[in-house]
C-alpha cells in the first residue's frame, strides 16, 4: 500500500479508491502535545489544498489540508475522545480521515517517504 | 532521567512531599497560599446579619428554589483578605515590565483616573438629555478629532468597544459600500503578517478568507497580492506595523493596487503605538484603521477595564459609517445623530453596533493622555516605543535568532525565535523560565511565521535600567536553554504554582467548584446548609 506525503505535513494512504489521511510524525512532534481535533464529516466534499480538519495543541491551532480531491467516507471518531492517539501513533491509529480520490493522477505530485524525509531535514 | 512530556510538566509534580522546603500552612513567607473561596467558607455561616426572614407565599410560581443555594458565607474581613491574597499573585503593569508583545501595556497614568472619576464623567447616565451632558458629549467629539487629525482620516466612528468589534465595524463599513455600488465581492485577502482576529472578523462578516504569503524579510508580499486582486476581491486587511515588528514599507503600493482593482484597504490599527504621531495611515491610502485606545492611549488594560476601539474612516467609507455619534452645531452645542436624525444627516450609515454612544470611561482616559502630552509628546511615545524595542533586539540578537534582525529596524516589537536552543528546549521552557526572573511571559508561539516565536514589547513606558535589567535576566534564562540546563526544563520554581499541566488542563478543564464527593451516610455539604 503506497504512502505519500504532502508538504503541508499530511500523510496518504491510498488503498484501491480509498485513501487514509493523517498528519505525520514530524507535525505531531513540531505541535506539541494535542488537546483537540476536530474532524470531517462524512459526505463532505474536499478539495485539494482545502481545509479539511482542524487539530489543537498546547501551542497552536492548525488546519489540516486535504491531500487530494474526494469525498469524505469516515471521519476518526475516536480523535474526540483522545486526541492523544495523534500523539502517541500519528501515522497509525491517529489517522484523521479516509476519503475516496476523484483523481488519482494528483498523486503523482506528492512526495514519497524518502523525498519527504528530505524535505523535513531542510526545514 | 525523568521522561517528560513536550511541555515539561512532570507526573510527580503534584505529588508533594518531596519538597524539603514545605512549611506548615502551605505559605512562603509574604507569600500566601489561598485555597478557592468555596473551601474557605462554610456554607453553614454567614457573612451579614439578617433578621430571620419570613417567606410569604413565592411570587415566582414553580420558579421558586426550596433547595440550599450552596454559597459559601464568609465575613467582610475574609471576603477582603481572600482577594487581597490572590490579587498578590498576579502580575501587572504596576508591578513591573509587562513585555506582551502586540498588546501595547503601557503606564496608566493617575491623571487619567483623576478625570475619569469626575462626576460630570462618571455619574451620568446615556439615556439622560442631551442638553444636561453636553460637556461628556464635547469630549467625544474633541476626541475623535484628534483621533482624524492623528490619522489623517475622513470620519471616525467612536461606538466599537474593543479591536475585533472595531474590525467588524471596518469590515461591515466596506460591505456597505460595496453594496452601494452594487457589487458582489466576497474575498478579503489577509496576509500571514496579520493578526489573528483578521480573518476571524472577515469570515464572521461572510467573507471569504484568503492568505497572502510574508516575504521572507517578513512583510507582505507585494507581487502576489497584486496577482490575487480581482473582480471578486472586496479589499485587503493589513497589520502595520506587522505581528513580525516590522512597518510594511510597501503599504502605499499595497493600497493602490487594491483601488485600482476596485478594493477597499483595511489597517489593523492595534500596533499604532510605534507610528502614533510619526505616520499618518490616511496618507498610506488606508479606508478603515481601528485604533485601540487601551493600548495606544493609555487607557487600562490587561484586567484593568473595558477595551475601546474607534475606527477611523476614509472619504470613501466615511458616510457609511454607523451611529450614533455626537456631532457639533453652529451654535457650539452637541448632539447625538441617531436613527430618527440620520435620514437627514447620515442617510447611507449601515446601522449601530452598541446601545449607546462607546465606552466614555476610555475617552475621557484617553483624551487625558493626549492633552497632558500633546502633539509632540505623543511623537515622542512612537520614538521611545520603538527605540527601545530595537534596543532589546540588538542587545539579545546574541544569543537568540532574531528571524527578521536583518530586514532593518524593528519597530514597537523585537521578535525571536527558539532555533538553537538545545535537544528538547523550546520557548516555553524560556516563558517558564522568565516567569522565575519576575516577569510576566512575553507573547510565545505567535505569530506562527517564525519557529517558537518569542515576542516581545517593552512599550515606551521602562527606563533603560528596567531594559537592562530584563534583558539580564532574558539573557540568563536563554543561555540555560542553550546549555540545556535540566531545572529549567521544570521551571518555574518560585512561582505560587510549579509548571503546571497545560496539557491535561487543555484536554479535560474543570472550570468551576463542585463539593467533594462525601463518604455515603454523611450529609453533604449544601445539605448541613440547608437549615
Amino acid at each position: 500500500m503506497p504512502r505519500y506525503y504532502t508538504e503541508e505535513h499530511e500523510w496518504i494512504d491510498v488503498d484501491g479508491d480509498v485513501a487514509t489521511v493523517g498528519i505525520t510524525d514530524f507535525a505531531q512532534g513540531q505541535l506539541g502535545d494535542i488537546v483537540f481535533v476536530e474532524v470531517p464529516d462524512t459526505g463532505a466534499e474536499l478539495s485539494q489544498g482545502g481545509d479539511a480538519a482542524v487539530v489543537e495543541s498546547v501551542k497552536a491551532a492548525s488546519d489540516v489540508y486535504a491531500p487530494v480531491d474526494g469525498v469524505v467516507t469516515e471521519g476518526n471518531g475516536q480523535l474526540e475522545e483522545d486526541p492523544a492517539l495523534v500523539n502517541s501513533d500519528p501515522e497509525g491509529e491517529g489517522w484523521f480521515f479516509r476519503m475516496t480520490l476523484s483523481d488519482k493522477s494528483q498523486l503523482d505530485a506528492l512526495m514519497n517517504a524518502t523525498a519527504y524525509k528530505a524535505f523535513c531535514d531542510d526545514l | 532521567m525523568t521522561a517528560l512530556n513536550a511541555s515539561g510538566w512532570r507526573p510527580e509534580m503534584n505529588a508533594g512531599g518531596a519538597d524539603d522546603s514545605a512549611t506548615f500552612t502551605g505559605n512562603r513567607a509574604l507569600m500566601l497560599e489561598e485555597p478557592l473561596i468555596f473551601e474557605i467558607g462554610s456554607t453553614e455561616t454567614t457573612g451579614v446579619d439578617f433578621d430571620s426572614v419570613v417567606i410569604g407565599r413565592p411570587q415566582v410560581g414553580n420558579l421558586y428554589r426550596d433547595d440550599p443555594i450552596g454559597l459559601p458565607g464568609l465575613s467582610e474581613g475574609e471576603t477582603v483578605r481572600h482577594y487581597t491574597r490572590l490579587s498578590r499573585q498576579n502580575y501587572a503593569i504596576d508591578l513591573g515590565l509587562f513585555p506582551l508583545g502586540s498588546c501595547t501595556m503601557k503606564h496608566n497614568p493617575r491623571l487619567n483616573e483623576k478625570v475619569a472619576r469626575m462626576p460630570g464623567f462618571a455619574d451620568i447616565h446615556p439615556l439622560q438629555p442631551q442638553e444636561t451632558v453636553q460637556g461628556a458629549l464635547a469630549v467625544i467629539n474633541e476626541l475623535a478629532i484628534w483621533l482624524i487629525k492623528l490619522t489623517g482620516m475622513h470620519g471616525v466612528a467612536m461606538t466599537p468597544k474593543a479591536g475585533a468589534h472595531g474590525e467588524l465595524c471596518g469590515i461591515l463599513c466596506i460591505k456597505a459600500a460595496l453594496e452601494a455600488r452594487g457589487e458582489d465581492r466576497r474575498v478579503l485577502l489577509v496576509p500571514e503578517s496579520a493578526h489573528g482576529t483578521n480573518p476571524a472578523t472577515a469570515a464572521f462578516a461572510g467573507f471569504r478568507v484568503e492568505d497572502i504569503p510574508a516575504t521572507p524579510e517578513g512583510r507582505v508580499d507585494l507581487e502576489a497580492l497584486k496577482a490575487r486582486l480581482g473582480p471578486d476581491v472586496a479589499g485587503v486587511m493589513i497589520t502595520n506595523p506587522n505581528t513580525c515588528g516590522l512597518f510594511e514599507r510597501d503599504m502605499k503600493a499595497i493600497s493602490d493596487a487594491v483601488h485600482a482593482a476596485g478594493g477597499y484597504v483595511y489597517c489593523d490599527g492595534a500596533n499604532f503605538n510605534a507610528i502614533v504621531g510619526k505616520v499618518r495611515p490616511g496618507d498610506l491610502g488606508v479606508d478603515a484603521m481601528h485604533i485601540n485606545l487601551h493600548k495606544t492611549f493609555s487607557t487600562p488594560h490587561g484586567g484593568g477595564g473595558p477595551g475601546s476601539g474607534p475606527v477611523v474612516l476614509s472619504e470613501a467609507l466615511a458616510p457609511f459609517g454607523p451611529i450614533p455619534y455626537a456631532a457639533r452645531y453652529a451654535d457650539g452645542s452637541f448632539k447625538l445623530v441617531e436613527e430618527e436624525s440620520a435620514g437627514a444627516e447620515h442617510p447611507d450609515t449601515f446601522g449601530r453596533m452598541t446601545a449607546f454612544h462607546g465606552q466614555m470611561g476610555m475617552f475621557t482616559r484617553a483624551l487625558t493622555y493626549m492633552l497632558s502630552h500633546g502633539a509632540d509628546g505623543l511623537k515622542q511615545v512612537a520614538e521611545d516605543a520603538v527605540l527601545n524595542a530595537n534596543y532589546i533586539l540588538r542587545s539579545l540578537d546574541d544569543v537568540l535568532e532574531a528571524p527578521f534582525g536583518g530586514s532593518g529596524p524593528c519597530m514597537h516589537e523585537a521578535l525571536f525565535t527558539d532555533n538553537g536552543l538545545a535537544e528538547g528546549f523550546s520557548t516555553l521552557d524560556i516563558a517558564k523560565g522568565i516567569i522565575d526572573e519576575g516577569y510576566h511571559p512575553m507573547t510565545v508561539y505567535f505569530p506562527l511565521v517564525v519557529h517558537g516565536a518569542m515576542l516581545i514589547e517593552p512599550t515606551e513606558t521602562e527606563s533603560k535600567a528596567v531594559l537592562d535589567q530584563f534583558i539580564g535576566a532574558l539573557r540568563s534564562v536563554a543561555l540555560r536553554a542553550k546549555q540545556g540546563d535540566p531545572a529549567l526544563k521544570s521551571a518555574p520554581h518560585f512561582a505560587p504554582r510549579a509548571r503546571l499541566d497545560e496539557t491535561r488542563a487543555a484536554r479535560n478543564p474543570i472550570l468551576s467548584w463542585s463539593e467533594p464527593a462525601v463518604a455515603p451516610g454523611e450529609p453533604s455539604l449544601s445539605e448541613l446548609g440547608g437549615s
